[in-house]
């Protein structure tokens, strides 16, 4: 063994002799991470986490978490005199009597903006390309469980500062929880420590948010990282690429000043929202006070969908034997969440199930290749929209002009209706995509050159595609329904489990019956015989000759 | 750490392209060409450009610096101590975070630039390899696995393991009991408030009692019972009961009132008094349509008619909203006849 002597080799040194660490660093530090724009948004998530940690820490140094009613006398002259709890107080000082303090209070609450979005966002390019399909479910869950405990995060940390616009979403939360059949009015004197609001709450939301949800979170962070580390990067296809490899930049040097820059651009932008863009100025709200609210109030974005969905819910409520069952707020605040949670959860093994599928998968699919998924997802999406504009029907109302009432009848349908229509009209924009693909690959590109024969007869000229792109068109998986088994084989013994077989097939033939299947080989030669086929040899060869396998002919 | 295996043994750093591709079933129309050839940079090629990209990176690292400079004389010589205090934080703000946020965006931009136009490392490809272990591994770990616990007896020792089941289902139950302290049982208290008979009715913000002439029609005033003045200063009370008994008063046109059964002697001289916690899940209700008698809650806008006895007419609230009885008393005053005669706010199990 040479001996080592420079800084760096010394450090390495020194814990390789103690804990082997050359040997994971020999295969990890050259770690192939692939290139894609999509593949930013979890890191926005990561790196808008730590900025969270870094900015709460700071607060924390100030914030006093109690409901103890004091007398302010601060800096912001318009509050003083005006009893309030020591948390609201100390939420004032720490914008006006700290400096920084204002910039860290709106570098926080801006990062947990960009917290929810980027997970949001990061979840959803995970579902649209089947990046959840085996082996990744388990980074799946945990990423749903981040987005629980993001909101929960997100909501504890609104109620702390007790001004008026947290104290009112306390207010509705509690109205949430009273609608528990049987024990809600329990549960909530437990959590408010008596009657609402009582002066326990943000002493006990506190713990929770500084403790509890960012150390789950943290731990649940690192298990997801480890997982992405060791299962390796998910990358598109292409040229080069497949199911048995990985194509990306090492992470070190690459990854290391990408991502590590990336991570100082994310703190850099917020930071520069937080300097420009005012968010949440409590002195203008003013303490909480239950017996007030101001007209428009709004939660952050990532609970619109549920004040929506409160606002949007019909006024059903049951009476039996002396019992009061709420369903006005159960659904929207309990059952709705639980459902579609249920389903986030569930999906990865509900399409494993149905498309018989349990080889591992490491390309992504363009969204258009699963035309069904993609349906469900947009549809999803549509029925969460919805949700928020009732979550601002008021502000619709105003700016639109209309009265409010008709908002929330749109949403009331439309949550029953519009889902279905937006899938099937986005599973026929896939059919129609993917048609368009395998028209490429048969007949290339249209080139927009019209010729006419000698006939008369009028064609459009279609150029040639280059190899590259022709792989890329066709380098996915062909999809087709799984079969329904004989009902009796030859042997004459009936499958068994023939009901949940045949409920299989027929939701296999929902999701891959009309899938466009790239041509075959035998479709391609068909349609280069007849002069149609057009793909240019790829150049990928470093110097290779670009050669056409087929013609341009019309 | 070191339990990630030896999955990367396979690994090649930009290899040349492999001779003709291979098609790998019948069923792709399409051979793979292979990885596209490196191309070179204008930073690989041309020096001058290479030395420009170079000050580039060090310009804006140099410049993050300079910001960090100027973060440290903005926060001195913005003081946020004297004259104005919206104003003096606001440019500090500013200052503070443009520096900051600047610097920090620079050092960011610095190291992305680096690494797309001089960081020298070709694209690297990986072999993945199947993520089960193989069966041997498996079949020796599941014997591993069946040995401890033939060892252990689990299997073989019921009293010892049905004894132990019956510890841990009881585990949970003293951590749910050491909770109990969190607050008092809930008793009778959501059914109750702070009117009752001969409160009079005080105008929120003045706490001076209300006579019906007082009172305009079209006119509404936020209240709350007398009551409340006797709450002690110390302790959550006063903010309870702020959540719990405030009340609106309304006065309208005595024939445009339509009372239910037994509310006919509810109002005075066409004045009625309603609760302002909304039915549905507990925020103050506030906005009052005159000409409609409607009242809207600004949270989920769950409507009431206030002149057909606080009925729910439109959104998601459920109940009426609870009307209390008013009278006038031996002063002359506004004052309640009796505590609410249901309770007040959200909906819950018990209620009813």
């Amino acid at each position: 063994m040479s001996a080592v002597v420079n800084g760096a080799g010394k450090v390495v040194d020194f814990v390789d002799q103690r804990i082997t660490a050359s040997n994971w660093l020999k295969r990890n530090i050259r770690k192939a991470f692939p290139d894609h724009w999509s593949f930013l948004l979890g890191e926005i998530a990561l790196f808008s986490f730590i900025l969270l940690l870094l900015s709460g820490t700071f607060l924390a140094l100030w914030f006093k978490p109690s409901m103890q009613e004091v007398m302010y006398d601060g800096a912001y002259a318009n509050l003083r005199g005006i009893h309030m709890s020591e948390a609201f107080s100390s939420t004032l000082d720490i914008s006006f009597e700290v400096r920084g303090g204002l910039l860290m209070r709106q570098v926080h609450h801006w990062a947990a903006l960009v917290f929810l979005a980027a997970m949001s966002v990061h979840m959803l390019r995970n579902f649209f390309t089947g990046a959840f399909r085996k082996p990744r479910e388990l980074n799946w869950i945990i990423g749903v469980i981040l987005l629980v405990l993001g909101v929960a995060a997100g909501f504890t940390g609104y109620s702390l500062p007790d001004d008026l616009l947290s104290g009112t979403g306390l207010r509705i939360i509690e109205g949430g929880v009273l609608a528990t059949p049987v024990v809600g009015t329990y549960l909530s004197f437990f959590i408010f420590g008596g009657e609402f609001p009582g002066d326990d709450a943000i002493a006990r939301l506190y713990p929770l948010h500084i403790l509890l949800i960012p150390g789950l979170i943290l731990a649940l962070v690192a298990a997801h990282l480890m997982i992405l580390w060791y299962q390796k990067h998910t990358h598109w296809g292409g040229p080069g690429r497949s199911e048995k490899n990985v194509v990306g930049y090492p992470f070190f040097p690459i990854y290391v000043a990408k991502a590590g820059g990336f991570n100082f651009i994310v703190f850099g932008v917020i930071v520069l929202m937080a300097a420009l863009i005012q968010i949440n100025p409590v002195w203008l709200w003013g303490p909480y006070d239950p017996s007030l609210v101001s007209a428009g109030t709004q939660p952050d974005w990532y609970v619109g969908f549920l004040d929506g969905a409160l606002r949007a819910m019909p006024n059903w409520e049951t009476r039996l034997f002396g019992f009061t069952l709420s369903w006005n707020v159960l659904i929207p605040s309990a059952i709705v969440p639980t459902l579609i949670l249920g389903a986030l959860f569930l999906y990865p093994f509900i399409e494993q199930w149905v498309t018989g599928d349990r080889r591992e998968h490491h390309m992504l699919d363009r969204p258009r290749n699963q035309p069904v998924r993609t349906g469900i997802g947009v549809a999803f999406i549509t029925f969460y929209i919805l949700l928020w504009i009732a979550g601002g029907n008021d502000f619709f109302a105003t700016i639109l002009d209309i009265p409010l009432n008709w908002i929330t009848w749109f949403v009331r349908a439309g949550v029953i209706v519009l889902p279905p229509v937006v899938f099937w009209v986005t599973k026929r924009i896939c059919l129609g995509l993917q048609r368009r693909d395998r028209e490429k690959v048969l007949h290339g590109r249209e080139s927009g050159v019209i010729m006419v024969s000698p006939e008369g007869e009028f064609s459009e000229v279609h150029a040639p595609i280059p190899q590259e792109d022709a792989f890329e068109l066709t380098h996915h998986r062909r999809q087709v329904p799984v079969a329904l088994e004989p009902e009796i084989d030859e042997n004459g013994i009936p499958a068994p489990r023939r009901r949940v077989e045949r409920v299989r097939a027929g939701l296999s033939s929902f999701y891959f019956g009309d899938v466009v299947q790239k041509p075959t080989v035998r479709e391609l030669e068909a349609a280069s015989h007849d002069g149609h086929a057009a793909i240019t040899e790829g150049d990928g060869h470093a110097g290779g000759e670009r050669s056409e396998i087929g013609t341009g002919h019309p | 750490m070191s339990e990630y295996g030896g999955r990367h043994g396979g690994d090649v750093e930009r290899p040349e392209p492999t001779g003709p591709p291979v098609r790998e079933t019948v069923d792709e129309p399409i051979p793979d060409p292979g990885l596209p050839g490196h191309e070179p940079r204008l930073t690989d090629t041309d020096p001058v450009i290479e030395r420009r990209a170079e000050r580039q990176v060090a310009g804006m690292f140099g410049l993050a610096s300079l910001l960090m400079i100027g973060f440290i004389v903005a926060f001195w010589i913005f003081p946020i101590d004297d004259g104005d205090a919206v104003e003096a934080v606001r440019d500090s703000n500013l200052a503070l975070g443009l520096t900051l946020g600047g610097a920090l965006f620079l050092i960011g931009a610095g190291a992305i630039h680096w690494a797309k136009k001089l960081m020298s490392s070709p694209e690297v490809i990986h072999e993945r390899h199947e993520l089960r272990s193989t069966d041997d591994v498996r079949a020796a770990s599941l014997s591993d696995f069946e040995l401890g616990t033939e060892e252990s007896g689990f299997g073989r020792r019921k009293l010892i393991r049905n004894s132990l089941i019956g510890a841990m289902v009881l585990l949970p139950l003293p951590a749910v009991v050491i909770l109990r302290d969190l607050g008092p049982l809930p008793g009778n208290r959501k059914a109750q408030t702070l009117w009752g008979p001969d409160v009079q009715v005080l105008r929120d913000g003045s706490f001076q009692p209300l006579r019906p002439a007082d009172l305009e029609i079209g006119s509404l005033v936020n209240a709350m019972p007398a009551t409340f003045e006797d709450l002690p200063e110390e302790g959550p009370e006063r903010i309870n009961e702020r959540a719990k008994s405030p009340i609106i008063v309304v006065r309208m046109r005595p024939g445009e009132i339509t009372p239910a059964e037994g509310r006919e002697n509810w109002s005075v001289d066409g004045i009625l008094a309603y609760s302002k916690i909304c039915t549905h899940v507990g925020c103050p209700i506030n906005l009052y349509e005159q000409n409609t008698h409607h009242l809207l809650c600004p949270c989920h806008q769950s409507t009431f008619d206030l002149a057909d006895n606080g009925k729910a007419v439109f959104g998601p609230a459920a109940r009426n909203l609870p009307q209390l009885p008013l009278m006038v008393d031996d002063e002359g005053y506004l004052a309640a006849q009796s505590d609410f005669t249901e309770s007040v706010g959200p909906s819950y199990w018990e209620r009813g």
